[in-house]
Parts: C-alpha cells; sequence; structure tokens
C-alpha cells in the first residue's frame, strides 16, 4: 500500500498543482504545456507515455476519471508492464493537445478499451527499452531483468535506467499488438487495491475542479432561459440589470445571457433582467406519456433476436398452455449530478480554449470548431473535474454557452448553470416501455419468449447531442438524438430456443436524451429479469434454480450461486406465504444479466421490508455477485459497484421527471428526491477476480439487474408485481390495495 | 457598497458587498478564494456547500453572509491540512469515501459537526445527521463507515 505522503511527495505534478491554488494559470495540470506538439497518433507508443531523465513517467489518457478511480488503475497497468513504481507515474487526461483520442469514456470501456490500449503501448515500450539495454549493456535480452526501471543483467554485473536510455526522448515506434504482456503470476501492480490519489485533495477542499477554475480577467456568466422549452426572445430591457456593478448583456437571436466579474452579480443580473418571451410549441401530456409511446409513429422495426419456431406466439397451441403478458414501464430520468454543469472558455479571434468537465472532450473539440469557425486543431479541450457524470450530461451545452459569451465579450469566460437548469435541462435517459410475452407449456417450460420494446430512435453518425445555446443561437447543427445502445439485454440470457425480440424504433421523445449510465439497460433488465420471475413463480420453481437450469456459460452460473449462497438462499418458490396481520412484509429477490450479451456477468440478490400500512420498501441487504474478468484495482472496482447499487436504488425507488405542456417541472431535490442516507441497504459483494482473463468493465453492469432484484424481492413479500418504475410508496400501497 | 466583517478559518476578513443579501457561499469561494466549498443547488437541499458557523452545520448558499458576522465560521480549508488532518478528513482517506468527491467536502463539514456534539454517535444517528447531504456516484456505506472510523478513534 502506497502511504499518501510517498505518493504525492514523488508525483510531482500534484503538489505543484496544489501550491498554485485555485486562482493559478490556465492549464488543467501545470507543466503539462511542455508537452504540446507530442504525438497523438492512436497507433504510436509516444502518444501514451513518455518517460523522464529523471526517472518519472507522464502517461497521456484519453479517458478521464470522472471519480471512477481510473487515476489508479491506469497507472497500475502502465506500472505493472514497465515495471516502475504506480507513484513515480503522472497522468494527463482528456486533453485534447496532449492525449490520443481514445474515444468518449463510456460504456463501461475506461479500463477494457482504454486500459488495454495503454497497456500494449507500456508493454511496446518495455520491449523496446530493454532491447536498446541489451545493446548498450552488451548483453542478450535474455540476460536482462527490470525492476523499478532499471534494466539489470542477471548476474548484476551492470545496468542502465529508463531515464538513461530514452530521457525525455521519443520512442518513434508504433504500438506493437504482439508486444508481450507480463504473465499474471508475476503482477506486483494489477490486482492490489492501491489507494487513489485523489481522495487527500478531495477531502482537505484542495482538489481543483472545473467548478473553481479562475482565469485572468474571467467574466462570470449565466443564461438566461425562456420560460418555455423553444420559446422566443421577443424583447429585453438592458436597463433592468444597469444597477448590478459591471452586468452586461450577450444576446444573440434567442440566447440571452448575462455577465459580470463577480460571480454573485452574474447570478443577481440574471434574476433581475426583464425580457418578453415568446411561448413555443409545448410539451405533450406528461400523464400519458407511455400511450403516446405505444402510438407513436415506429420508424422502424428491428429484430434483436428472432431464433426457432415462433408459431406459438401467433398461434398458442392448444391444450395446456398457458399464456403470460406483462407490461413494464421506465421513467424519464436526470443524471442528477451533485454539481450544475460548468464551462469556462477563452475564445480568441483564431484560437479556443474550452476547459471542460465533458466525457468526450476530444468530440466536443469537433463540436466547438464547427461552432466556432475555427479549425478543429485551432481548438483545445482540456478535461477537469466535475462532478460526477453519468452520461452526457449538461457539460457540453455550459461549454458551448461559456464559448459563445467568450466569444462575444473577448474575454474568459465562466458559466455555471444552477440546479434548476441541471435538473430542467440536461438531456434525460429516455423513457422506456416493454411488453412481454411467455407461452408456457403444460411442464412448465417456455415454449416462446417475445419481447417488444417501444424505444425513441436514435440518429445515425450525429455528430454531437444538439446543444441548447445553438438552437437558440440560431447556428446550424445536425439536429436528432442520441441515446447510447439502449436496445441491448432486452432478449433473456437464459436457453430457450423460441425467441423473438424486436425493438419498435419510435419516432419521438418529449425531451432532449441522452444515455445515462448503462443506457437503455437497466430498464430491459428490469423487464427481462421481472418477467423470468413471473414465470418461475407461475411454474412455482424457485427463481434461482429456473435461472441456473437455463445457463451453460459455467461463470453465470458461478456468480448466481455464490449469490444466492451468500445470502443463505433458501430454495422455494416466490411468492412466499404472506402472513395475513403483519404490519410489515419481508421478502429476497434475485437478478442477473450478462452485460451487453458477453462483457461482465452479475448476480444480485435483496431483502425487503415492505410496510403495509404506508407501501414504503426498506431495502435492507443487497448482495452483488461479480464477475468482470481481469480486476486492475478490486477496491476500486468494488466502488463502483456500490455506486451502480445505491443510484440505481434510487432511480427505482424514487425518480421521475414531470413536465408541463411548457417545462420541466421537478427542477429540484424535493420534487425530485433520491436516495438518502438513512435509506442505504447494508452491501455484500463476491468479486471475482480472474487474472488471467481481458477486463470487461465495472462501470455500469451492476445497476442494470438492480430494480428487477428489487420488484422481486417486493413480489417474493407481498404476492404483487411492481411493473413501473419508481416503486414510491404511494404507488406500491395503491397496488397493496392499501 | 457595505464593508463586511467576516472571521473564517481563524482569521479576521474583510470584504465589500454590493448586495447586503450576498450568501455566504459566493463570498467564501470568489472574494476569499476559499473555492473547497461547493455549490450544488442554492437551494440548501443537498449539503454540497455545508460550513461550520460557531460549531454548527450550515448551508451556505442560502445564509446571507451578513448574518455570520462576528462568528467562527469553517471552510472544509480550515478544518485540516493534507499534513496535519482533522480525525474525520483521515477516515475518510482511510475507508476511500468518495469518488467525484464533489460532495465530500460538504459531508466531512456535516460529520465534524455531528461528532463534535456527539462524540459517539450510533450508526443511525450518523444516517440521520447525513440525511440532508446528498450523494450521486454512491459512496453512502463508505462515507457511514468513515464516520464511525472517526468516531471511534475519538474523532473530537
Amino acid at each position: 500500500m502506497l502511504s499518501r505522503r510517498a505518493f504525492l511527495a514523488s508525483s510531482g505534478m500534484l503538489v505543484v498543482g496544489l501550491r498554485l491554488g485555485a486562482r493559478a494559470g490556465a492549464q488543467s495540470i501545470p507543466g503539462a504545456d511542455r508537452f504540446v506538439g507530442k504525438s497523438l497518433a492512436p497507433d504510436a507508443v509516444d502518444s501514451y507515455l513518455a518517460i523522464h531523465a529523471d526517472e518519472s513517467v507522464t502517461i497521456f489518457v484519453g479517458k478521464v476519471d470522472i471519480g471512477t478511480g481510473g487515476r489508479i488503475a491506469m497507472r497500475q497497468i502502465v506500472g505493472e508492464e514497465l515495471d516502475i513504481p504506480p507513484e513515480r507515474i503522472a497522468m494527463i487526461e482528456g486533453d485534447t493537445a496532449l492525449t490520443p483520442n481514445q474515444g468518449a469514456t463510456a460504456g463501461s470501456y475506461g479500463i477494457a478499451r482504454g486500459g488495454t490500449q495503454l497497456r500494449q503501448a507500456a508493454a511496446t515500450a518495455r520491449q523496446a527499452l530493454i532491447a536498446q539495454a541489451a545493446q548498450r549493456l552488451n548483453k542478450p535480452v535474455a540476460e536482462l531483468d527490470v525492476a523499478d526501471g532499471v534494466v539489470r543483467s542477471r548476474d548484476a554485473s551492470v545496468s542502465v535506467s529508463y531515464g538513461d536510455l530514452i530521457g525525455d526522448r521519443t520512442f518513434n515506434l508504433k504500438v506493437d499488438p504482439k508486444a508481450l504482456l507480463k504473465a499474471p503470476d508475476h503482477f506486483r501492480f494489477i490486482g492490489k487495491s492501491l489507494r487513489r490519489p485523489d481522495i487527500p485533495t478531495k477531502v482537505t477542499g484542495l482538489h481543483r475542479y472545473l467548478h473553481d477554475l479562475i482565469l485572468p480577467g474571467m467574466l462570470h456568466a449565466r443564461v438566461v432561459r425562456p420560460p418555455a422549452l423553444g420559446a422566443t426572445l421577443a424583447s429585453v430591457e438592458e436597463a433592468s440589470i444597469s444597477g448590478i456593478p459591471g452586468a452586461r448583456l450577450v444576446r444573440i437571436q434567442n440566447f440571452l445571457a448575462v455577465a459580470a466579474e463577480r460571480e454573485w452579480d452574474a447570478v443577481r443580473a440574471s434574476r433581475t433582467l426583464r425580457a418578453t418571451w415568446v411561448t413555443g410549441a409545448g410539451l405533450p401530456d406528461a400523464a400519458t406519456q407511455f400511450d403516446a409511446m405505444r402510438a407513436s409513429r415506429v420508424v422502424r422495426d428491428q429484430d434483436i433476436v428472432k431464433k426457432g419456431d415462433l408459431s406459438a406466439l401467433s398461434a398458442p397451441p392448444p391444450g395446456l398452455t398457458r399464456t403470460l403478458t406483462a407490461e413494464y414501464r421506465w421513467p424519464i430520468q436526470t443524471h442528477g449530478s451533485i454539481g450544475p454543469s460548468c464551462g469556462v472558455a477563452d475564445v480568441q479571434a483564431d484560437r479556443a480554449t474550452i476547459w471542460s468537465s465533458s466525457q468526450n472532450t476530444h468530440g466536443f473539440q469537433a463540436t466547438a470548431a464547427r461552432f466556432l469557425g475555427l479549425e478543429r486543431h485551432r481548438v483545445r479541450v482540456i478535461y477537469m473535474d466535475g462532478a460526477g457524470s453519468y452520461g452526457p450530461n449538461g457539460a457540453d451545452d455550459a461549454c458551448a454557452e461559456a464559448a459563445l459569451i467568450s466569444k462575444a465579450l473577448g474575454k474568459p469566460v465562466r458559466v455555471q448553470w444552477s440546479r434548476q437548469e441541471e435538473h430542467g435541462l440536461d438531456p434525460k435517459g429516455p423513457a422506456q416501455l416493454l411488453e412481454l410475452r411467455a407461452i408456457l407449456d403444460a411442464e412448465g417450460g417456455v415454449t416462446a419468449w417475445e419481447t417488444q420494446a417501444w424505444l425513441p430512435i436514435a440518429t445515425a453518425n450525429l455528430p454531437n447531442i444538439p446543444l441548447l445555446a445553438l438552437d437558440a443561437a440560431g447556428l446550424q447543427q445536425t439536429p436528432g438524438r442520441s441515446t447510447g445502445l439502449i436496445y441491448q439485454n432486452v432478449d433473456p440470457p437464459y436457453t430457450m430456443p423460441n425467441v423473438h425480440a424486436v425493438v419498435h424504433w419510435i419516432a419521438d421523445a418529449p425531451l432532449r436524451t441522452s444515455a445515462i449510465r448503462a443506457p437503455g439497460k437497466i430498464a430491459n433488465t428490469f423487464a427481462v429479469e421481472s418477467f423470468t420471475d413471473e414465470i418461475a413463480a407461475l411454474v412455482r420453481v424457485d427463481p434461482v434454480e429456473f435461472r441456473v437450469r437455463r445457463l451453460t456459460n459455467p461463470r453465470a452460473i458461478e456468480v448466481l450461486q455464490r449469490a444466492a449462497a451468500r445470502m443463505g438462499w433458501q430454495a422455494r418458490p416466490s411468492p412466499r406465504p404472506v402472513e395475513p396481520n403483519a404490519a410489515v412484509l419481508t421478502g429476497r429477490g434475485i437478478a442477473f444479466v450478462h452485460y451487453k450479451h458477453d462483457e461482465t456477468l452479475v448476480a444480485m440478490g435483496m431483502e425487503v421490508a415492505v410496510e403495509r400500512a404506508t407501501g414504503r420498501i426498506r431495502v435492507t441487504r443487497v448482495v452483488c455477485a461479480h464477475d468482470c474478468g481481469l480486476m486492475i484495482n478490486p477496491d476500486n472496482v468494488q466502488a463502483q459497484l456500490e455506486g451502480n447499487i445505491i443510484q440505481t436504488l434510487s432511480r427505482a425507488l424514487h425518480e421521475e421527471i414531470l413536465y408541463d405542456s411548457d417545462r420541466v417541472t421537478t427542477v429540484d431535490w424535493s420534487s425530485y428526491p433520491i436516495l438518502k442516507f438513512p435509506e442505504v441497504p447494508t452491501l455484500e459483494f463476491e468479486l471475482i477476480q480472474r487474472l488471467d482473463q481481458p477486463p470487461l468493465g465495472a462501470g455500469e453492469a451492476a445497476s442494470t439487474p438492480v430494480a428487477a432484484a428489487l420488484g422481486n424481492a417486493v413480489f417474493d413479500a407481498t404476492g404483487v408485481r411492481l411493473r413501473a418504475v419508481p416503486f414510491r410508496a404511494e404507488r406500491v400501497k395503491a397496488a397493496l390495495g392499501g | 457598497m457595505a464593508k463586511l466583517a467576516l472571521r473564517v478559518n481563524g482569521g479576521n476578513r474583510e470584504i465589500e458587498a454590493d448586495d447586503p443579501d450576498v450568501p455566504l457561499l459566493y463570498v467564501l469561494r470568489d472574494d476569499l478564494g476559499l473555492t473547497g466549498t461547493k455549490f450544488g443547488c442554492g437551494l440548501a437541499q443537498c449539503g454540497a456547500c455545508t460550513v461550520l458557523v460557531a460549531g454548527r452545520a450550515v448551508r451556505s448558499c442560502t445564509t446571507p453572509a451578513r448574518s455570520v458576522a462576528g462568528q467562527d465560521v469553517v471552510t472544509i480549508e480550515g478544518l485540516g491540512t493534507l499534513d496535519r488532518l482533522d480525525p474525520v478528513q483521515a477516515a475518510f482517506i482511510a475507508e476511500q469515501a468518495a469518488q467525484c468527491g464533489y460532495c465530500t467536502a460538504g459531508m466531512v463539514m456535516t460529520a465534524r459537526a455531528l461528532l463534535s456534539r456527539t462524540p459517539r454517535p450510533s450508526e443511525a444517528q450518523v444516517r440521520e445527521a447525513l440525511a440532508g447531504n446528498l450523494c450521486r456516484c454512491g459512496s453512502h456505506a463508505r462515507v457511514i463507515r468513515a464516520v464511525m472510523r472517526a468516531a471511534a478513534q475519538g474523532g473530537r
């Protein structure tokens, strides 16, 4: 275990960053600018790492650490392959001038893809360094070993350090896909729960977030929003803010903003400014949104799975067959970042620098270049930590707004969204509607399974989620919708011969959409795994046994059995016999997912207590068995699982975005409550480490079985099936007949 | 322009306020450069902006700066430093009790106020004390453990 002091002392950049404090210069990491001009090619070793004469190493990572622990895991990966201690490695993230474009930090691919690229680059570097050392030391490669960045002959007669071999020079090498990776039995850092370097500064208030960045001459700005989505600006009374020191106005068509030197003055100006708006087209009725989805125009049907004999679905065979049908609903939800989005921009005539907490700084570089009319290489987007995001929240919007205002005023500008803007305007996880049908034979076997999903269609090759400011300012951008891969996991993960899973892609969604953690797959798994439970209950089979019987992958069976064993699972069908007079009903549930069909495997068990009088659900215990292949840092993996579980419990129990004809009405934490400390259950984990397997990702998978495990446990306790999220007390009470 | 005399992290600070209603949060962050205190909602609903005023946990986003004039204000920067951590901060590190960390300073301050009044809280008291601090990343279980750890180690 590294000590905090050792880590900070040896990772010079972090120390410098602290000393300079929050008002320091323009870089995310002081000193980073000395690397400008370095290679960014995705296939070049120099794009990913540099070894310095003082034996330290800098790594350049396109995937960013949004609180997920990549900042230590990436160092462990590179430290392992180079045989240098991770604390000697500095890391630069998501800076379009310095880091290779490894794609957005999304899809649970930070380590699985980003880390794997980095690992191969480090292995290539090590191979090259040993070859150079062999020449320098006049020894065959086979007689050389590396320890702590020093290449030594086995007889210890001669040695040379990495710094002496390459210090501050480039490799000029392509990443060798065949460069040998270190064998697991030699791992020193991979697989260890090394401590994160960012936590000491985060708990002492010294960590510099994007929200804390102050540039010389910078103005604070607020966007003044219309009272209704899509409203147009008729007039502005500039004199209405004349009493606020230094307050100034920016208007570009329907884009309206105020700026001031002091932040509170900008807030006051945004509240004081008088403007007249003409209301837009209006939103459809939220109360009937699921009926509207079913009735919506279908752009096209897409068969996700179509296999076997599906005749039973159109004409159930006569005799002892049963048909089970159920509809599941998932509401619109927000990312709900605790810090509303922020963006800082310094736009000049021929270039622009934008500081952003976006999970896709490279993507935003292209977007900003388009709307600023600059060549792409003239725009630099630098990642800085924001409040946790779980997909594209308002970060890109805030940055675009800062850039437009900066361009208009000729000064660096910081835009800070309000809570109401974040809840009201961030692009949302869309509603999902699923209808499932099963034809069962006399013995309780599943003759045929059908999933129908109504989902809003994403726009192919959409360059970016359409940004509010560009629409308001009349700037050109490609219209369309982004959702993430929301069709995955709509089919059962079990051995069933006859399955039809179809997505009805519908044209519209009432609000702007984006990918939100495990996009689509939380709702899809809620439907599939609740319905699996419904079938098991109907045929009176224990829910674990029902699943295990229909699985062949030993890793799938292992997670289910380990979760069940940890829970002390007693085999019996659900529901348990309900005690007629009990005030509180208790039960257990299980759910399973094979994320995206071929990635991480998760089994989740849950224990609940349901208050009959109120309908309140108390989750008392969650057990999660998790196999994501190789875990670089098991404690980081567990932290991700804790986050997946708690966040999704919150979404399943409490969260629903509502709107009236003008705008979102759930714009704060009281109208859109999330899970609070008193509700947090006991969390237990069975983490399966597979050192010889590739890493499969841990950022999302464990969120997907949460709602189903919860609903299944409530059913076990009460005999009542909840098919619409959120499971708020009043809804549960009504379902219980109370 | 009114002058405002504050006592922050043990030092006397004087600032000029155009608006007599300026919330303490903006004075701390903008005028005094104490950016460890975070803006989360501006509505006293999330706890990210929590500071101590006369030892009590207070939401700085809705507290007018003038209302705390003359009282001891402590922000996260004044609680402990990397070299001399408050026991609550040390326990958060020991439990690795943060993900994005944006809500963390507010939780540390709330926990500090709790332990100063109730040095040996039950877990239920810890959960209740933190009920007004929201976290979206899901670090709750570690935060609870951290506060219990600080308490067990005599975290006054």
